[in-house]
């Protein structure tokens, strides 16, 4: 009986330490935000102050408007918004039917070419970065947001074409066999069996694929010369040249910019985790 | 007979032609990808770091200048040095304070669903907004990760102006985004069968011995899988050390990436930058492999279960 009280009592503690070291944790992963929030509500004159507010007074929630207002805002929004749609459903389309036919089909070669896939993976970007500039050049594409979008639909997220190749791998073969007896032929059997079913892996995909896309710096910085034909994240950074000390500002604009991120999460934490999961890390 | 064989041989034989091209249709858009954005570009990327080419006036055949003029240009030297500091600090402080928050969450008690979001939030957000946070946290005067060391009797650094902290600085700012590593081995800890434990308590072990025995062992593969990637993203650190620093100061957060952009797009050394740019994949394939090669030495993998 002592040693059953004893036992509970080490479970307690035990438990009691992991609550307060993941507290900890938890604080210092948090305050960041919180001083990012802190200080975008806070008035020119008060960021300077020492020590600082933490509430500040008062709150002035016009620095949003006031942080829009100073850059094209919705200009670099729409540019935002166009790439990432369209980077976004090309992305899902190409990984889905590639994925498709390295799992379903049988053609020579195919072991191979997807040992190729994977090998890519690790290829680290910046070695082709330059001739690939130099061959968008060499189509007149610079300056527009075509070398950002059309690679999208070329399989460049290797990544989720094999997330997604590990999904369609866990469907049962007898599916498809079903399918063709019913008298699906090949893209049939792509668009009604497997595609429905996979609904989730590729929810997940385009979840990441938004992120990656969304928060690009280093693709628009290359590719895009002309300001009307920024992103979002150009903008935030010319903004951030000019209202050099205007910290309130400057945290306003990196808050509206980092809240679809944030918000989309949120919303979609299921997806997010499970895709983790799922996406064969074990692979 | 014999006629009719070698007509049913060559129908198959061209249903078995039919088939591998409809493979073929199916990969086609990542095919064409991986030529005209990967292959070529691989390949086309040798050529140009045997010429001085600046992108105005035609490529001019130097053949192996560029290298050589690597190893007597300081600042690639500069450049490998903080990116190595950078990866050998921030990967294996990533995969520590990962796995340790990974063990911690894989308890059974209430509240760990709400942790895990806490943890995984930062990784969603990245790119200029989240360095230009950073830059602001590191305010030397007005910063909030000064004003709280002063609440403990520290006078903190200049961080991101003082040539030795803003490469720190930069490693902290890393360690934020802990909680994309952290749910992978979360994830991999989930998965591994309570029998193994059971097992270990049935001999009476304790908790140290579950993590040495059961846990560690079961988790090499994902450490495995976190240390690659971490190593290959790691050498190519570029949207914080552009926007937080520049560079600076006096190079001391000149990150190999950051390097080679400049030469490429801003002194147009479009040769100089390819060879700047192989030697990296060099590097970097190095470490891989070498990850690759040692694996047998410390990845166990489920298969080999039967011999221990």
């Amino acid at each position: 009986m002592a040693f059953v009280a004893s036992k509970k009592r080490q479970e307690l503690i035990k438990t009691t330490m992991v609550y307060i070291t993941l507290s900890i944790g938890a604080v210092i992963i948090l305050l960041p935000i919180a001083w990012m929030l802190s200080t975008a509500l806070k008035e020119s004159g008060s960021i300077f102050l020492f020590p600082p507010q933490w509430i500040p007074k008062p709150i002035r929630w016009d620095n949003f408007s006031k942080a829009v207002n100073a850059i094209p805002f919705w200009e670099f929004l729409k540019n935002t918004l166009i790439i990432t749609a369209f980077g976004v459903v090309g992305q899902i389309c190409s990984s889905a039917i590639v994925s498709f036919g390295f799992a379903r089909l049988d053609f020579h070669g195919r072991d191979f070419l997807f040992f190729l896939l994977i090998s890519t993976m690790m290829l680290p970007g910046i070695v082709t970065m330059i001739p690939v500039f130099m061959m968008f050049k060499a189509w007149g594409w610079l300056d527009s947001f075509k070398p950002l979008i059309v690679p999208s639909y070329f399989g460049s997220g290797v990544f989720y074409i094999f997330v997604i190749r590990q999904f369609f791998m866990s469907i049962p073969f007898e599916l498809d066999e079903a399918a063709r007896i019913d008298g699906c032929g090949t893209f049939g059997t792509f668009w009604h069996i497997l595609l429905p079913l996979a609904k989730p892996a590729l929810m997940t995909i385009a979840i990441f694929s938004f992120l990656g896309h969304w928060s690009d710096f280093m693709g628009p910085l290359i590719y895009l010369n002309d300001t009307s034909k920024f992103t979002l994240s150009l903008g935030l950074n010319l903004f951030r040249g000019m209202y050099n000390t205007d910290w309130n500002l400057l945290m306003a604009a990196s808050l509206l910019i980092m809240l679809p991120s944030v918000v989309l999460f949120f919303f979609t934490q299921k997806q997010f985790v499970q895709g983790i999961v799922v996406s064969g890390i074990k692979g | 007979m014999g006629k009719f064989l070698t007509k049913e041989k060559k129908a198959s034989k061209r249903k078995r032609i039919l088939k591998s091209l409809e493979g073929y249709v199916y990969i086609s858009p990542w095919l064409i990808g991986f030529l005209t954005f990967t292959a070529f570009p691989l390949l086309s990327s040798i050529c140009i770091s045997l010429t001085e080419w600046n992108l105005f006036s035609a490529p001019e055949f130097v053949g192996f200048a560029n290298y050589s003029k690597l190893f007597s240009d300081p600042l690639f030297w500069q450049a490998l040095k903080v990116t190595a500091k950078y990866v050998f600090t921030s990967v294996p402080l990533r995969l520590i304070i990962g796995f340790t928050l990974a063990l911690l969450l894989n308890n059974n008690i209430p509240g760990m669903g709400v942790y895990r979001t806490i943890f995984y939030l930062p990784t969603v957000t990245s790119g200029v907004a989240v360095s230009l946070l950073w830059l602001w946290i590191f305010n030397p005067e007005y910063g909030i990760l000064n004003v709280i060391l002063q609440k403990f009797g520290i006078i903190g650094p200049a961080w991101l102006m003082s040539e030795t902290w803003a490469l720190p600085a930069i490693i902290i700012m890393s360690l934020w985004s802990v909680g994309g590593s952290m749910i992978i081995y979360l994830a991999g800890l989930q998965n591994i069968p309570s029998q193994l434990y059971e097992a270990v308590d049935i001999d009476g072990g304790g908790w140290l011995a579950k993590v040495w025995n059961v846990t560690l062992p079961m988790m090499t593969p994902i450490v495995f899988y976190n240390l690659v990637m971490g190593i290959i993203g790691s050498f190519q650190v570029f949207t914080d050390a552009y926007v937080m620093s520049n560079g600076g100061p006096h190079n001391a957060t000149l990150f190999y990436v950051l390097y080679l952009y400049r030469n490429a797009f801003q002194y147009f050394e479009m040769g100089y930058a390819s060879a700047l740019a192989w030697v990296l994949f060099a590097i970097i394939l190095g470490f891989t492999l070498l990850i690759f090669k040692s694996s047998p030495m410390w990845v166990y993998y489920e298969g080999e279960m039967k011999n221990s």
